[in-house]
């Protein structure tokens, strides 16, 4: 597992730093495991199924990002995880999930978070998939995230590389007072792939603020499908949600922007837009001596940036 | 010469041995949704020349840019755009961009997670990209690796256009309304750019409604009712201009 992240990522070699926390999980078993001063990590490990816990302390500013590595190397395999992740009053730290797949014709990978930020705590989630090309895959991240007052969130999630086979992501932010939620997922689907993203934001507290951001392109016979909802609930409350899908070939786009406004004073707005790569665009940089080929690729590469 | 299209008899009139124009535009014609918009249009820009081609809002400038760089939907119903004497006919934008065709887009479109260098990096022959950038009044430091997204003014964007252009170097720039959105003291720094693309070798059509901006060309002429109804030097261009207008 370790010399597979090695292969796929550059900063793999972090994991043997000592100052950095890590978890190593390989199917349903722990193969790595290191905490830092201010990190807590808990791990039990239930035959087909293993559950995490990873606790910020109070006020702990933690420098190095936190490495989670969770995958399975082979053609086959169920990998099923509930984790929790705690950041408590003041903490502040950078989660970076890396989710490696890169054999897999037959697999399934459940992620069952929860995630809670105490008052004025911030968290920056970083989600990267990796997985083969083969399509064997279904993937399906299940996240209840709750923000104490002032806390940030940024969750990214991107899976770009490989085939994506099936992806369900089902994310839902709550936020209280002054909390911020940022919230991106990119994806290339491409062949059969079938992705499902629901992003759910409660602007629950007064000035909560959030944005979901969706960045979405597909060729082949890829199929996706992308709900976002924002409740603005409070005095003050600012919500947007951005998404953009890029259909080409057979592929089929769709997306669904709730928007449920439930005071006076709070505001939530929306775009989306999806089809074909934006002509303009397209001769933009075919004026530049791109083939239109060379010029999608441009333009594709930089929405999933 | 097109139908009805005066000429400046001070300027000698083009000899029929004269060698082949940078780009020759002759009876051209183009209709949209039925409605004619460009009709037995003839042009020509000569080699390391500024032409500057005046015409009021929605006069069809912008359409004959779009003409000339191969744009979807801009086929022309008659007459024949030449560069260098080949018919351009049937090439894709691409393919007219690597004969040394170039245009500058009146509203330059914006492009997530892509950076300004890449962008100045695509088709250049020029100039390093911060070198282009210092020269439309823009801060490397500042601005070569920034988006070209909407967090961009619409200033900035065209001047970061314009910067393509000298990265570029293109045989032929077609700048489209070049001075849009660029604010009053840096005017001067934008004509100093355009005689500069002039300067290495190449030719601009000029394309403007603003008759000052026009004066830098050695040659102008005026498109009015879908033709071009003068051509000559740019101060007479632009007093034909000013009297049609009014």
């Amino acid at each position: 597992m370790l010399s597979a992240l090695a292969t796929l990522y550059a900063d793999a070699a972090t994991l043997t730093d000592p100052h950095t926390a890590h978890i190593v999980i390989e199917g349903n078993q722990v193969i790595s495991r290191q905490s830092v001063p201010g990190v807590e990590l808990r791990i039990e490990e239930h035959g087909e199924r293993l559950a995490a816990e990873l606790v910020v302390a109070q006020g702990a500013r933690i420098e190095t990002p936190i490495h989670t590595c969770i995958g399975f190397l082979g053609a086959r395999g169920t990998q099923r995880i509930e984790m929790r992740l705690r950041l408590a009053p003041g903490a502040n730290a950078t989660v970076l999930a890396h989710c490696l797949f890169p054999n897999s014709e037959a697999g399934s990978h459940a992620m069952q978070a929860g995630i809670e930020l105490g008052a004025t705590a911030e968290l920056h989630y970083v989600e990267g998939h990796y997985h083969g090309l083969a399509g064997g895959m279904n993937v399906r991240p299940h996240l209840a995230v709750r923000l104490g007052t002032g806390a940030h969130y940024f969750s990214d999630f991107s899976l770009t590389q490989g085939t994506v086979g099936r992806l369900h992501i089902d994310q839902k932010v709550t936020a209280a007072d002054d909390a911020v939620a940022e919230i991106t997922a990119r994806v290339f689907g491409r062949g059969t792939d079938e992705i499902e993203i629901r992003d759910e934001l409660v602007l629950a507290g007064r000035a909560s603020r959030g944005l979901i951001k969706t960045r979405i392109a597909l060729c082949q016979d890829a199929r996706a499908n992308v709900v976002g909802i924002t409740r603005g609930r409070a005095e003050g409350a600012r919500g947007h949600m951005d998404c953009l899908e890029l259909v080409r070939d057979r592929a089929m786009a769709r997306a669904e922007p709730i928007v449920d406004v439930s005071h006076p004073l709070a505001k939530v707005t929306h775009e989306a837009a999806v089809g074909t790569v934006d002509q303009s665009q397209l001769e933009t940089l075919m004026a530049h001596g791109l083939t239109p080929e060379d010029a999608i690729d441009v333009i594709v590469t930089g929405i999933l940036r | 010469m097109g139908h009805g299209e005066e000429h400046d008899s001070a300027l000698p009139r083009m000899a029929s041995h004269r060698s082949v124009p940078l780009l020759g535009i002759e009876s051209l014609a183009y209709r949209a949704d039925a409605r004619t918009i460009l009709e037995c249009l003839t042009l020509e820009v000569r080699k390391n020349e500024i032409h500057a081609l005046l015409g009021a809002n929605g006069s069809g400038k912008t359409t004959l840019a779009h003409i000339i760089m191969g744009c979807a939907g801009y086929a022309p119903s008659a007459g024949a755009v030449r560069f260098d004497g080949h018919d351009l006919a049937g090439l894709a934008v691409h393919e007219r961009a690597r004969l040394g065709i170039a245009l500058a887009w009146q509203e330059p479109v914006r492009f997530e997670g892509l950076s300004v260098h890449h962008y100045l990096c695509l088709g250049a022959h020029g100039p390093a990209p911060a070198e282009c950038l210092r020269r439309v009044g823009l801060e490397p430091e500042i601005f070569l690796y920034r988006v070209l997204d909407k967090s961009l003014s619409g200033g900035e964007r065209k001047r970061i256009e314009l910067a393509s252009m000298l990265a570029m170097q293109p045989r032929l720039a077609l700048l489209d309304e070049p001075a849009a959105g660029i604010d009053m003291p840096s005017l001067e720094e934008i004509e100093r750019l355009i005689i500069d693309l002039r300067g290495g070798g190449g030719a601009v059509l000029l394309i403007t409604h603003v008759e000052s901006v026009a004066r830098i060309a050695d040659r102008a002429s005026y498109l009015c009712g879908g033709r071009i109804a003068f051509t000559g030097d740019p101060a007479t261009a632009a007093v034909r201009y000013r009297e049609r207008v009014r």
